[in-house]
């Protein structure tokens, strides 16, 4: 199932344990610590990360490992740098558009 | 030009709202009009190579405008803006929706707020725009950099063109 990316980080506590595990790969118990919430709440979170592919699982012998997923965090970002530079663009264009108004006033 | 006027551009993933705020060398007033008069917008809020145009607007509370924004191929993306509050000169609100070209709008929208001050003959300008949902904003996006693209591989193909020459 694909998920909507923004839609995995809309959620606060999902958004906290993307900074938890960015620091290092941790198992679900681990991770669950750190919350004041449920192990099924955390493995329900973990769940929609995994498949937003915003983490990713690793066994060491039997506990799984959960990472993050730089890459995927990176296009996030490139993403609404996109939509920045477009808001750049058009207020680049409209100090143009007010200086031109600005002479015609004078 | 130089410039050393404030921009800040920040994305609330959880509020689903983005904030952006600038800067212009110029009195309120102007400013205001070239927000809000349709013959103005359509000289800058499309990002080159796209361009802006109005089919008609109603800068009224309840008054709308249709436009477009145009890619360089021509492909033309229509979209309403209702006016849902106008306080002349410090803020005015609306809610924005993709359109078809017979005006008829898709099923979700954005909020957008609009606030203006001036101090020392600067203006400062912030907004809001609130999505529904942030597919969409990814959707709008996608529509930008695929018209970005575009001309971008024209260029490409004009520049491969003449070193054949």
């Amino acid at each position: 199932m694909r998920r909507d990316i923004f839609q995995a980080i809309a959620d606060p506590t999902r958004r906290a344990i993307i900074t938890l595990i960015a620091l290092q790969a941790m198992t679900p118990n681990a991770i669950a610590d750190n919350f004041h919430t449920t192990r099924q709440s955390v493995s329900k979170h973990l769940r929609i990360l995994t498949e937003c592919e915003l983490v990713k699982q690793e066994y060491q012998g039997r506990e799984i490992y959960y990472s993050l997923e730089i890459n995927k965090m990176k296009e996030i970002d490139k993403w609404l740098d996109q939509f920045r530079k477009i808001w750049e663009t058009r207020f680049d264009q409209l100090d143009k558009v007010l200086s031109t108004m600005k002479k015609q006033k004078k | 030009m130089t410039n050393n006027l404030l921009f800040d551009f920040t994305v609330d993933k959880a509020a689903k709202t983005v904030y952006i705020t600038r800067e212009f060398d110029a009195e309120q007033s102007l400013v205001w009009d070239a927000f809000t008069k349709a013959e103005l917008i359509d000289q800058w809020i499309a990002p080159k190579p796209m361009t802006a145009k109005t089919k008609y607007q109603d800068f009224k509370v309840g008054g709308k405008r249709f436009y477009a924004m145009i890619s360089p191929e021509g492909q033309e993306r229509w979209a309403i803006q209702e006016y849902t509050s106008i306080t002349p000169k410090t803020n005015f609100k609306m809610f924005n929706v993709f359109a078809d070209k017979d005006e008829n709008p898709e099923p979700h929208g954005s909020e957008w707020d609009h606030n203006f001050s001036e101090q020392n003959g600067i203006t400062t300008v912030n907004i809001s725009i609130y999505n529904e949902s942030l597919e969409r904003m990814e959707k709008i996006l996608d529509g930008f950099t695929r018209g970005m693209k575009m001309s971008l591989s024209n260029l490409e193909n004009l520049l491969a063109t003449l070193s054949k020459k």
